[in-house]
């Protein structure tokens, strides 16, 4: 083993682990493959970020065959950074799923959980690090079974519904994003994004390509949940274990916003997509899942519903970035990516805390939360005004380049849109804080009892995050400047 | 200790502080003990940076970055300098103050009242040693966020409402308009750092995008409470008292004012505000309309309130006739008004503590059984008024004569009518309490001692700042000069 080898092994290793936990049958056992796993997965990731950030994109090319025959896994600045995301996650989901997995599913279930968990956090990995097309989509697979399972393991019947529904929808997404996988191998001839880009220019009028990006606009579209297509979403996070709810949220829904940003402006190209009227669709779509979404999280009267209706929104300010197509959008929507993921995170992890000493996420159950588990509020308010976008957390970072960058494309009306549909999260973070630090605690309060320390550790911490890459952001918004020059250079 | 160690000083102090008080816990001398020895540190670290501001030199101090180009920085200026001195100063006061007030009214959630109290005034200081613009937002959000559980104490429907109102108007106006003004500020100009002459001197805009711009700071600043968005202000006023005195007649309300002078001096600079001519006259308007709405309301905290809206657009209408007298009037208004009116809110919780009288028509005959009280009120509506010998007069003064030099009729009219609608609303007060005879049934004294010594020694601050205005003259003259 060498260093070497740390693009596939960032893969490999957790993908190895799932077999493994299914063969050890037991939870413990299990659970401690998924950590060291996870752990190893991270660790790779922040040495693969230093390494592109000091020289440059890695290419591995898997059993030494070079591409365009074999599969290239590629490492650069955006692919680094997406990793650094969903390892971090899935490393600091693990500890907590311990009391979370053991309060909420069956006992001779939970090794089945830590499988899937592996399954799901490798396939995410693998479509975030691979340079081949048809590799990419043998991953989603990889990704969107296992998290079917994951969600259908929640113990509220509802969740085998939500699991349903999301089969069923996102199979059509994979389907769809397979057929445009397909087109562009039969214009091309070839799977390799790189040599799919390049030889793409002199075809790009053609009308198997344009299919072949509409084709993949709404399969990809499907999976990362941009309105009018997010109908899985809402019931798949409220009714799934919190802990995959926490992963899924985190990470799933932003490795398809990567895919989408490799494919548009790693394949397609500037010009193309320009020319295709897709900016001006996503722009659309993502204006009005920002503001339907928002005002629909408002009438929640669940807290993981409200969470996972801010997430449809929260969606949308990324899209709305990428439809920019300029250095600002594209910075906007890869830190937004980045900085959403571990804010939801943490809102989720904590929300299972609650769900596990509250017995629910109920509105009427948060009454009077801020005295009894006055940490797991404290960590949520923190987390929610991250998702506002107060300065000095995370979410206001990404506001600030969105608005950003509708000013210096002198759309004022957009800028305006931006800030004022931000102010309906004060509304719907602020009924958490009015019902958990004002209500008094009603009949059915929970046990005045702060969350076992290994949830509440995680939690804290991705929460604690959220400030500090609020104030510490040369890292963050470093990457994220370099992966939108990256990108709207033209390289995959 | 260097000057940038006073600096995180300033800014930790409070903050250690706010974490003594939480471990306190439920002892409540213990917790008082750390209140008071916070305060009287933080005001001790901040006395030793007027020393090195006073000396010329500008003490700074730079963290990590928070945007690229942007950092979390502080330095400290002649404007920020005063304000800082008059929040911490009276900081210790009002915590004597609120000693005795929560104690004789048996308030609830004492702990994190203290808590909230020490955060709020280390996101003050923060606001008062900006060095940029966004440093300035970041701790100008953070005071509105630890002020609301102060705003929502009681946590009842009144309570709640007000704090909605409150949130929704400071957090409403300063995404929706400051935002976006601060990153169209950083699209023309390339900086975000507080410079004398303004940053946007240069930048080449044409007098209408310079007043729409100057619009979406001074309306985005919520907490200056220009008209119409000044309804927070009256809606706070279901908090206990001591935060109606320091918050919201000091820190936040300053705060606001602080930022716009701050804006109009060091972002635009006198130079290019100068085709714009639209604020004073909404200052003015706000200032006239405000006193009207005092004049008819019976409770007292409300009539206070609304005198603070009018007694704000001074500070707005000072610095936005942008000469050298005028901006010296803000300046020194900032403090003037500072002394004053928590003078008078002192004085108004203390008469809710002893007589449990919260409306104007109440007052008959109080100041027989409350004379220090009462005689401390009637020196803060002496300032209020602007009347020699209080602080409210000095600044007046230079503000008339600021008006008068321009020739600026309409300033000088807003002035003296104003001066007659808050002689209007105050007066009456002060003859009440001193010269009608008490209704039968009055058998009460004054409110517990540290309430009576601090609004005692507030007022003779009022007094004090009207004989010897030395040093706020002096940073006041800097900041115009500089």
């Amino acid at each position: 083993m060498t260093f070497a080898h740390l693009p596939a092994l960032e893969v490999v290793v957790p993908l190895a682990a799932a077999p493994v936990a299914v063969l050890l049958r037991r939870a413990g056992p299990a659970w401690a493959v998924a950590t060291a796993a996870f752990t190893f997965s991270f660790v790779a990731a922040l040495l693969l970020a230093a390494e592109v950030a000091a020289n440059g994109p890695i290419s591995y090319h898997f059993g030494s065959w070079p591409p365009p025959w074999g599969i290239e896994y590629r490492v650069d600045a955006l692919s680094a950074f997406v990793l650094v995301l969903v390892s971090g996650v899935a490393a600091a989901v693990v500890p907590y799923s311990w009391h979370s997995v053991a309060a909420e599913l069956p006992r001779d279930q939970a090794y089945l959980f830590y499988a899937m968990y592996c399954l799901c956090g490798a396939g995410l990995l693998g479509m975030t690090v691979t340079g081949d097309a048809f590799n990419l989509f043998v991953f989603m697979e990889i990704a969107s079974l296992s998290s079917y399972v994951l969600i259908a393991l929640g113990r509220d019947r509802r969740a085998l519904l939500a699991a349903y529904q999301y089969l069923i929808l996102g199979t059509i997404g994979a389907t769809f994003f397979v057929i445009g996988v397909g087109l562009l191998y039969l214009m091309t001839g070839t799977l390799n994004m790189a040599d799919i880009a390049a030889r793409l220019p002199p075809l790009a009028g053609s009308r198997p390509v344009l299919a072949a990006l509409a084709f993949i606009t709404v399969g990809v579209s499907l999976k990362l949940a941009l309105f009018p297509l997010h109908f899985w979403l809402p019931n798949a996070y409220a009714y799934a274990p919190s802990s995959a709810t926490a992963l899924l949220a985190a990470t799933a829904t932003k490795v398809s916003v990567y895919v989408l940003l490799r494919f548009y402006f790693g394949i397609f190209g500037l010009q193309l997509v320009i020319d295709s009227l897709m900016p001006q669709i996503l722009l659309v779509l993502s204006l009005v899942a920002i503001a339907s979404a928002s005002l629909v999280a408002l009438w929640q009267s669940d807290l993981k519903r409200l969470f996972a209706w801010s997430s449809v929104a929260q969606i949308g300010y990324i899209m709305l970035g990428v439809s920019m197509a300029s250095p600002e959008g594209l910075t906007a929507a890869v830190v937004h990516l980045f900085n959403h993921g571990i804010t939801k995170g943490a809102l989720f992890l904590l929300a299972g805390g609650i769900a596990l000493r509250a017995g629910s996420t109920a509105m009427s159950c948060l009454h009077g939360l801020g005295r009894r588990i006055p940490l797991t509020s404290l960590g949520i308010v923190i987390a929610g005004l991250s998702l506002i976008g107060v300065p000095g957390t995370a979410g206001f970072v990404s506001k600030w380049y969105l608005v950003l960058g509708a000013i210096e494309a002198g759309r004022w009306w957009l800028a305006g849109f931006v800030v004022a549909t931000s102010l309906i999260a004060v509304a719907y973070v602020w009924r958490f804080v009015e019902a958990a630090y004002l209500d008094e605690p009603g009949k059915a309060a929970p046990e005045p009892e702060e969350v076992p320390r290994a949830m509440l550790v995680p939690a804290l911490a991705m929460a604690t995050a959220c400030v500090v890459f609020g104030l510490y952001t040369s890292w963050t918004v470093g990457a994220a400047q370099r992966a939108a020059g990256l990108l709207l250079g033209g390289s995959p | 200790m260097s000057g940038a160690q006073l600096i995180a000083g300033a800014l930790l102090v409070p903050l250690a502080g706010a974490a003594g008080i939480a471990l306190a816990g439920r002892r409540p001398n213990l917790r008082e003990t750390v209140t008071l020895a916070t305060a009287a540190l933080l005001f001790a670290c901040v006395l030793g940076l007027a020393r090195i501001v006073l000396g010329r030199s500008t003490p700074q101090l730079f963290l990590l970055e928070m945007l690229p180009g942007i950092a979390l920085g502080f330095r400290v200026e002649p404007l920020g300098m005063l304000f800082a001195l008059v929040a911490s100063g009276l900081w210790i006061v009002n915590s004597v103050y609120s000693i005795g007030y929560m104690r004789a009214n048996n308030e609830p959630h004492q702990r994190r009242f203290y808590v909230c109290f020490a955060l709020a005034l280390s996101a003050t200081m923060g606001i008062a040693l900006s060095a940029n613009l966004l440093t300035l937002f970041l701790f100008y959000e953070m005071l509105t966020l630890v002020t609301w559980p102060l705003v929502v104490h009681h946590g009842d429907a009144d309570a709640r409402s007000g704090g909605r109102t409150y949130l929704a108007y400071l957090i409403g106006t300063s995404i929706v308009l400051l935002l976006p003004a601060i990153v169209i500020t950083w699209t023309l100009a390339g900086t975000l750092e507080f410079t004398p002459g303004g940053i946007l001197k240069g930048v080449g805009l044409s007098h209408a995008a310079i007043g729409g711009l100057l619009a979406l700071f001074m309306f985005g600043i919520g907490k200056a409470a220009l008209m119409p968005f000044h309804r927070w202000l009256p809606a706070a006023m279901v908090a206990p008292t001591p935060v109606s005195a320091l918050l919201h007649a000091v820190a936040v309300v300053k705060a606001g004012v602080f930022a716009v002078v701050k804006v109009i001096v060091y972002v635009f600079g006198t130079e290019a505000l100068g085709g714009t001519d639209w604020l004073p006259t909404v200052a003015g308007f706000t200032i006239l309309a405000a006193s009207v709405v005092a004049l008819r309301s019976d409770n007292l905290k409300r009539r206070l309130a609304y005198s603070t809206v009018s007694q704000l657009s001074y500070v707005v209408l000072a610095a936005a006739l942008l000469t050298p007298l005028s901006v010296t009037a803000a300046v020194l208004h900032i403090a003037a008004h500072a002394v004053g009116k928590i003078t008078l809110f002192f004085a108004a919780g203390a008469i809710y503590t002893a007589a449990g009288k919260t409306e104007v028509s109440q007052l008959d005959g109080i100041g027989r059984c409350m004379p220090w009280t009462m005689g401390a009120f009637a020196v803060g509506t002496l300032s209020m008024i602007g009347l020699p010998p209080a602080a409210g007069f000095v600044s007046k003064w230079y503000l008339l004569a600021a008006a008068v030099e321009l020739e600026h009729w309409t300033a000088l009219g807003v002035v003296a009518a104003s001066t007659l609608l808050n002689a209007a609303y105050f007066v009456p007060i002060v003859y009440r309490a001193f010269l009608r005879p008490p209704p039968c049934a009055a058998a009460h004294g004054e409110a517990p001692w540290p309430m009576v010594a601090a609004l005692t020694l507030t007022a003779a601050l009022t007094l004090a700042l009207f004989f010897r205005p030395d040093i706020a003259l002096e940073l006041a003259q800097a900041v115009a000069g500089g």
